[in-house]
């Protein structure tokens, strides 16, 4: 985006010299560089602020630039040492220092949140029927579609199928489960959402010609933002055995739902929506394939969620998403990064849902560094290593 | 342009006092004639830059309160139906174009904040408080209006507005904002005053609170805000203290350990914070209040 430089805005203020400007564009790409949202009008602003006399001091110019310039408090925090480091030449500081998230670490309420949470453990998320409940399991009864095919293999751990055909039938199962979690949750929010207020501009507009007698009643319906889920799915070793069976429900709820996007991650993240939705059952694979460069190998979680948060979060989040992560938390990045990560994704959506295939293995307990960082951040920790336990996952949406 | 020392200035005498970060701000709003978005904990003080940038400008304040599900009706325009159907009834038989006409005139025509604030003569100041709980689709309704400054109404035809107004907003964080409306602005995070700063905030709030009572209240409520609360108490919770601490007729904290510690209620809003600081954690503090 070095083009800024030379863009007619700056010609036409012919007071700030050719160099100075230069010497600005520079400075709008380092910002850049450094995730700032910074357009062209900010770069006018910019030059017109230094003409109006704000560059006579190094410090009122900073103050000036910063509050131009900033537009979260991530920015606000590391931008000081940004504007010194390139115009006054200072050593800048490390990224992992300047990216302000270490002090938000300190902030007292959120410490004594994160260690309150982490202390009483699952019990502060919110409770979602578990396979291991005999009592939940009454919930997701007699509701998946086609129960009877697909009862034997109800229960059975992913990773234990065997026979080809079970195979299919799980991934079939798992698709189909996708479509019918689809449909009942749109049926709910109808029924709820029913309540109706008079829409007295529409009532009276349309009435005038009774008079303005209201006989044609307007109501006026809340129109309600669907749910849309965004899942990001660990593609990484660990996870291969249950890879197959989650791409195939994600093409479920990619076909079924209207509101949803797919993210694979392993050392890197990749926006999978498009490929997925081929209709082309090979071509889809094919696509996938060469998305997957590098699957199979170590889990980057920290490192794919900052992608995430920094490149596809505003378009794809609104207030209405649900993120469902589906890894079993082996991070061999850096595990406070992905915590910083989690909050800041945590911040954005409505909830986040953690699905751990491991989390119902015998002895499984949630120590590895990757996992404890996150958990304090998630609001449902659920096991995914049965169609069951998939099943059980949709009364949660469903309140939602 | 007026300079930041005699904006911060102008500020003070309005009973707010600065940074001198927050004058950089004001002086730029008025350059660039851009929105300016105030973000930070609740309560140190978002809304009062508001009310302040009112006085200095010796203007009119306009807010809109900003909720989920908030309707352009309840924020921008909306038409009196009980006049319009009381006109109805009172013109039958008349010619029913003449009367439509009538009834959607500027004469039934309620105002809102955002529209009232474009239609004064002298510019007001638009707070558009806690923006982050209004929805999606009103935030990018705002940033319509906030670009171009200019309201359509179907019934009545464009609206211009007559003077840009001061337009402040405020966000605590609950939601992300949109890239869009974060670029359009300038931004400022607002962060807890230093014990300096909240001594002479005491100080210009509070009639009778002494300079060194005042040092006192703010190195105190410095302590607290370190120790591991759940809700951190802000500038707003402080002045209510010190007006308890002044109207209790304390003159020094050291003289009333007992008074300090129970009237702690001031700064401490739940229970559990409460409990956390009991009269040993008060007296600690204490002691290190000079």
């Amino acid at each position: 985006m070095s083009c800024c430089g030379t863009s007619p805005g700056y010609e036409e203020l012919d007071e700030v010299s050719r160099l100075v400007s230069s010497r600005l564009a520079a400075f709008l790409k380092t910002l850049r560089d450094s995730g700032f949202a910074v357009g062209l009008a900010e770069g006018q602003d910019a030059a017109e602020l230094m003409t109006a006399g704000y560059a006579a001091k190094s410090g009122l110019l900073r103050s000036a630039f910063k509050h131009l310039f900033s537009a979260r408090k991530s920015d606000w925090e590391k931008f000081d040492g940004i504007f010194d480091a390139f115009w006054l030449g200072k050593r800048v500081r490390s990224r992992s220092i300047t990216s302000g998230s270490s002090k938000a670490a300190n902030n007292p309420s959120l410490k004594t949140l994160a260690d309150s949470r982490r202390s009483s453990g699952e019990t502060a998320m919110d409770q979602a029927p578990s396979t291991d409940d005999a009592g939940a399991d009454r919930a997701g009864e007699g509701r998946m579609e086609g129960a009877s095919r697909a009862d034997n293999l109800a229960e059975v751990d992913f990773r234990k199928l065997a026979d080809p055909a079970q195979i299919e039938q799980a991934h079939e199962a798992a698709a189909r489960l996708a479509r019918a979690m689809r449909t009942r949750l749109t049926r709910r929010d109808l029924a709820r959402r029913r309540g109706y207020r008079l829409d007295l501009r529409r009532t009276i507009h349309g009435n005038i010609s009774h008079g303005g007698v209201p006989i044609d009643l307007v109501n006026r319906q809340r129109r309600d933002k669907p749910l849309r889920l965004v899942i990001l799915l660990d593609a990484s070793g660990s996870m291969s055995m249950y890879t197959g069976v989650f791409l195939r429900f994600i093409r479920g709820i990619l076909d079924e739902f209207r509101e949803a996007e797919a993210f694979l991650f392993h050392t890197r993240l990749a926006h999978v929506s498009d490929a997925m939705k081929e209709k082309d059952a090979a071509r889809a694979l094919d696509r996938l394939s060469i998305m997957a460069q590098g699957a199979g190998g170590g889990t980057r979680i920290g490192e794919s969620l900052q992608t995430f948060n920094r490149w596809h979060a505003a378009r794809v989040i609104h207030s209405r998403t649900v993120v469902m992560i589906v890894s079993d938390g082996y991070e061999t990045g850096d595990a406070a990064l992905l915590g910083r990560e989690m909050a800041a994704l945590g911040r954005r959506c409505r909830r986040i849902v953690w699905l751990n295939p491991m989390m119902a293995w015998e002895g499984y307990a949630p120590v590895a560094a990757g996992i404890k960082a996150a958990l304090p951040h998630v609001d449902l920790y659920a096991p995914a290593n049965t169609l069951k336990s998939l099943t059980a996952l949709e009364p949660y949406l469903a309140k939602l | 342009m007026r300079n930041r020392d005699e904006i911060a200035q102008a500020l003070a005498i309005s009973g707010y006092i600065a940074d001198g970060e927050l004058a950089t701000a004001i002086s730029l709003m008025q350059l660039l004639r851009r929105p300016l978005l105030l973000e930070g904990e609740a309560g140190v003080g978002k809304t009062e830059v508001a009310k302040a940038l009112a006085s200095v400008h010796a203007t009119e304040l306009i807010r809109l309160q900003c909720y989920e599900g908030l309707d352009q009706s309840a924020a921008l325009y909306e038409w009196n139906y009980q006049r319009q159907l009381l006109s109805i009834q009172a013109h039958r038989g008349d010619n029913p174009d003449d009367v439509e006409h009538q009834i959607f005139s500027e004469k039934y025509l309620l105002e809102r904040p955002l529209l009232a604030a474009i239609r004064r003569d002298k510019p007001p100041v638009l707070l558009i408080d806690e923006i982050d709980r209004a929805d999606d689709e009103f935030e990018a309704f705002l940033l319509e209006l906030l670009s171009d400054f200019q309201v359509s109404i179907p019934e009545l035809g464009t609206i211009k507005a007559t003077a840009i107004p001061h337009v402040v907003l405020t966000s605590n964080g609950t939601r992300e904002l949109s890239d869009a409306l974060r670029r359009r602005c300038l931004y400022h995070y607002v962060d807890y005053p230093d014990v300096d700063r909240e001594a002479r905030i005491i100080m210009a709030r509070i009639d009778g609170a002494s300079a060194s009572l005042s040092l006192q209240i703010a190195r105190m409520v410095e302590g607290i805000r370190k120790e591991e609360l759940r809700k951190v108490p802000g500038v707003a919770e402080t002045l209510d203290w010190a007006a308890a601490l002044v109207g209790l007729d304390v003159r020094d904290l050291h003289d009333a350990p007992e008074t300090v510690h129970e009237t702690l209620m001031c700064l401490l809003k739940t229970h559990e914070d409460k409990s956390r600081v009991t009269r040993e954690v008060s007296e600690r503090l204490l002691g290190r209040v000079a």
